[in-house]
This record gives structure tokens, C-alpha cells and sequence, in this order.
């Protein structure tokens, strides 16, 4: 059996027992009210849409410097790194967010919630991005880094030439689950009344009182921006793959 | 190429590797360092290379010392040919682009200028079929060919092996020491280390007998494989020859 033809099944499948929980909930539909404020939720998918792009971009280049902080043979640096991942792995994006917003960014007058937002995601995001990069750079053996000098390359070469490229291909799986983890984080932004995606679908179901027909909208919509890059990304494994 | 070593010493951690080796190899094309595992063989070919700064002692090539500092080694390394037992190549590259790599991106040729420098040896060498594969999909022989092909394409001024066989199995070994071999024969100059005792014969001009850290014999390839009297040596080879 093919494997989309497999995929296709088990959504079918899928689809059907949800439905039939739907079904014996005996829930009254009313698409009608929530159509009416379909401007509203387009524009907070828009929204979604440009602060995961800014924050993926931002993310991996705040992943990468602190990939480089943690392998620094400068105990300082290492620190530094360190401090920071462990800080924002273990506390929770939402009291991140409360914090940068209203305490960080009003102390240093930064008054743009989109800005903040897309800082304080991308540096919540970068921390486990770091983490990837050093575990993929540090994947690469010592064989290779020899190999890379006794040719005469120097450092910034290996590391460019030999070492990176390499590196990419081990950790484009765990980023691409990354970047979709940031994506469905960026909901949160509508703690500091960011009018994202999320907060869009709360007004409108404080207004048309209306919850499945607005969150179920609001999952499809997720997974529209999550299955392609999930897609792109096994695509790109394909393209990198060969045996070590 | 004349090769004088004094008091080398290498230390790793609390084990001494290198323990003051001495060797003066006169004017010689081709060195060969045998002797038994963990005696600092490779320990020295690395510092010959240019890879490691040993704790003391020095190394002067042709009347040339090799430098302790890592930039001039690493223009020192820009003009030899280093390969290593195994895992030489990028795997990320087709044998043509490892081929590549050092001639583009070290040695400062265009890319057609080294395609073009590369051609003749992957013909005559019986690679050119092979050249646009990764090195997963090359016998373990052919990529051992292609990184000895890496090292001498840059025209280096000597080439340095380690143990470049010991990974391969009999059919590989021969057609990698016949490469060498045919590669002496174009005149490059080389420290070999080897446990190939047949191809030591044949092809060294001095072999060198490293254990426990010291240069416990050198000579020519009959003096100290079949007639040298340093008991150490002499037990070496009754173990290992049939």
C-alpha cells in the first residue's frame, strides 16, 4: 500500500470517530454566526502568520549565538549560555511573557506589544533552538575536525565547510518540531493582547457564544501553517540524507 | 627528504606516549615506522604532520624545524598530505567535491583550473567512475584511494599515512599499497606508519622501529625486520611473521 494512501485512511478513519463523538454530543451548529466574523479571524491568522515568520528567523539566529555561548572554552560565556537556556526552559512561556511585557519592556520603555511579543517568543524558542545546534555540532566526530586540519583548513573553514553542513542534517528533524511548537506557542501572545490568531477566535466566541465553531477553525488554521513545514522538512531530510 | 628528531617527548594527560625518541634518517624518499600498538607510532606521525605540538623536543625537516605555533603549522600542514587510518573523507561530499575541497578553498585554484588537476590521477588511478559518489556508496579500498588522492593532488612535499590499510580487508590492502606503491614511483616522498611487513620491505628506504615512547632500532628494511638484535625488536617480529 502506498503511504499517502495510508495517511489517507487513518485520517478518514480519524475524521469518522470524531464525528461520531460530535454527533453523540448532539451539539447545535451555528456556523452562521461565527461566518459573520470571518474578517476578524483571517486577520488574527495573519497576524499568526508574520509573528511565527519574525520569530522563526529570530529564534534560530538567538539559537545559533547561544549554540556558540555553550561551546565557548570561556568559562564566562559558557555561563552565560548556560544560565540563560536553563532559565527559560524551566519556567513557563506564559509568566515569561507577563514578565518581559509589563516588567522588562515598560522599565525600558518599549511599548510595541508585536516587538515584544516576537522577542520574548523568539528568545523562549532560541533556548531549545540552542540546544539542537550545540547537540548537532557536537555530534560531528573529531575525525572530522582532523581530516578538516590536515588538509589545512583553518577553523572558520571547518566549521563552515565541514562541520556545519553536516550538522544540518542531524538537526533538521528536531527543529522543524521546533518551529512547530513555536508556532502553535505564539497563541500565548494573547496574554499581552497581542491580536494573533488565538485571542482573535476568543473574542469571537465571546461574542457569538459559539466555541466549537470558532476553535475548531482555529485548530484547522494551526495546521495549515504545521503540516507544510513538516512536509518541507522531511523533504529536506530526503535531500540531505547519505550514510556516514 | 632528511628527517632529524631529538628528544621528542608527548604526554597526554599522565601518560607519556613519546619519551625523548631520537632518529636521524640521513637523505631518505621513504620513511616507515613500525613497531607495537600504543608505542607512539602514530603519536609521532601526528607531530610529523603537523596535527599535535609535542611537550618537548624538536623536529626539523630537511633543515627546516617544524614551528610550535598553530598558524605556521597550519601553513606547514598546506604543503603535505596527511591520511589517516580511516573516516578521512567529508561524507557530505561526493569524492569529487573532497577532491575539490582542499585545491578550492586552500590551495586557491578556480574550481575548473581543479577539476582539471584532478582528471589524470582519478583516470589513472581507476577512480573516475567513482568520483561522483558519496562515501557511503565507496568499498572501503576506494575511499582509502580518494583520500590518498586528496593528500597528493595538492603536490605535496611529502606524504604522511597512518596505518592506512589496517581497517581494510586483504583485496583492499593490496590495491591501496599498490596505489602507494605507484604514487612512489611518481616520486612523493613519505612516512608511512604499516603493520605490512611485505610492503615495508619493498618499499621503505629506512624503516624505524618505534615502542614504548623510544626509537628502539632503525636501519633497512632487512636490518631490522629479519636481522636486528635488539631483543624487543626481535620478539616483535618472531610474533608477527610466519
Amino acid at each position: 500500500m502506498p503511504r499517502w494512501l495510508a495517511h489517507m485512511i487513518v485520517v478518514v478513519l480519524f475524521a469518522a470517530l470524531i464525528a461520531l463523538a460530535f454527533a453523540r454530543v448532539d451539539y447545535a451548529w451555528n456556523w452562521a454566526g461565527v461566518w459573520g466574523y470571518r474578517q476578524k479571524l483571517l486577520q488574527g491568522f495573519g497576524v499568526t502568520i508574520a509573528l511565527s515568520l519574525a520569530s522563526l528567523i529570530a529564534s534560530t539566529l538567538v539559537g545559533m549565538l547561544t549554540a556558540l555561548l555553550l561551546g565557548s572554552k570561556h568559562v564566562l560565556l559558557e555561563a552565560i549560555g548556560r544560565v540563560y537556556v536553563e532559565l527559560i526552559r524551566g519556567t513557563p512561556l506564559l509568566v515569561q511573557l507577563l514578565i518581559g511585557f509589563y516588567v522588562v519592556a515598560s522599565a525600558i520603555g518599549l511599548e510595541n506589544r508585536y516587538v515584544v511579543g516576537v522577542l520574548v517568543l523568539s528568545l523562549f524558542s532560541g533556548a531549545y533552538m540552542s540546544e539542537i545546534f550545540r547537540g548537532g555540532l557536537a555530534a560531528i566526530p573529531q575525525t572530522q575536525r582532523d581530516s578538516a586540519r590536515a588538509i589545512g583548513l583553518t577553523p572558520w573553514q571547518s566549521f563552515r565547510l565541514v562541520i556545519v553542513p553536516q550538522a544540518v542534517r542531524l538537526v533538521l528533524p528536531a527543529v522543524a518540531g521546533q518551529f512547530v511548537s513555536l508556532i502553535k506557542d505564539s497563541s500565548l501572545l494573547s496574554v499581552i493582547a497581542v491580536s494573533e490568531f488565538t485571542l482573535a477566535a476568543q473574542e469571537v466566541n465571546s461574542f457569538t457564544y459559539s466555541t466549537l465553531e470558532t476553535y475548531l477553525p482555529l485548530a484547522a488554521g494551526y495546521l495549515l501553517l504545521t503540516l507544510p513545514l513538516s512536509a518541507v522538512s522531511r523533504m529536506l531530510e530526503r535531500r540531505y540524507r547519505y550514510e556516514a | 627528504m632528511n628527517l632529524e628528531i631529538s628528544n621528542l617527548v608527548q604526554r597526554f594527560g599522565e601518560t607519556t606516549v613519546l619519551d625523548g625518541l631520537e632518529l636521524r634518517t640521513g637523505d631518505v624518499r621513504s620513511l616507515v615506522l613500525v613497531g607495537p600498538s600504543g608505542g607512539g607510532k602514530s603519536t609521532l606521525l601526528r607531530i610529523l604532520a603537523g596535527l599535535d605540538v609535542p611537550v618537548a623536543g624538536s623536529v626539523v625537516f630537511d633543515g627546516e624545524p617544524l614551528s610550535r605555533d598553530e598558524s605556521s603549522l597550519r601553513a606547514y600542514r598546506r604543503t603535505v598530505g596527511t591520511v589517516f587510518q580511516a573516516y578521512n573523507l567529508f561524507p557530505h561530499l561526493t569524492a569529487m567535491d573532497n577532491l575539490l575541497l582542499p585545491l578550492v578553498h586552500v590551495h586557491g585554484l578556480s574550481e575548473p583550473e581543479a577539476r582539471a588537476r584532478v582528471r589524470e590521477p582519478l583516470e589513472r588511478f581507476g577512480l573516475a567512475n567513482h568520483a561522483h559518489k558519496r562515501p557511503a556508496e565507496l568499498s572501503g579500498g576506494q575511499k582509502q584511494r580518494i583520500a590518498i588522492l586528496r593528500a597528493f593532488v595538492v603536490q605535496p612535499k611529502r606524504m604522511f599515512l597512518d596505518e592506512p590499510t589496517s581497517a581494510l580487508d586483504p583485496e583492499m590492502t593490496a590495491e591501496v599499497l599498490e596505489m602507494i606503491g605507484e604514487l612512489q614511483g611518481l616520486g612523493t616522498q613519505f612516512v608511512l606508519v604499516t603493520h605490512e611487513m611485505g610492503f615495508a620491505r619493498r618499499a621503505a628506504d629506512l624503516v624505524a622501529f618505534v615502542g614504548d615512547g623510544r626509537m628502539l632500532a632503525t636501519g633497512t628494511p632487512g636490518e631490522i625486520i629479519d636481522r636486528c638484535d635488539v631483543p624487543r625488536v626481535r620478539s616483535f617480529f618472531a610474533r608477527i611473521l610466519p
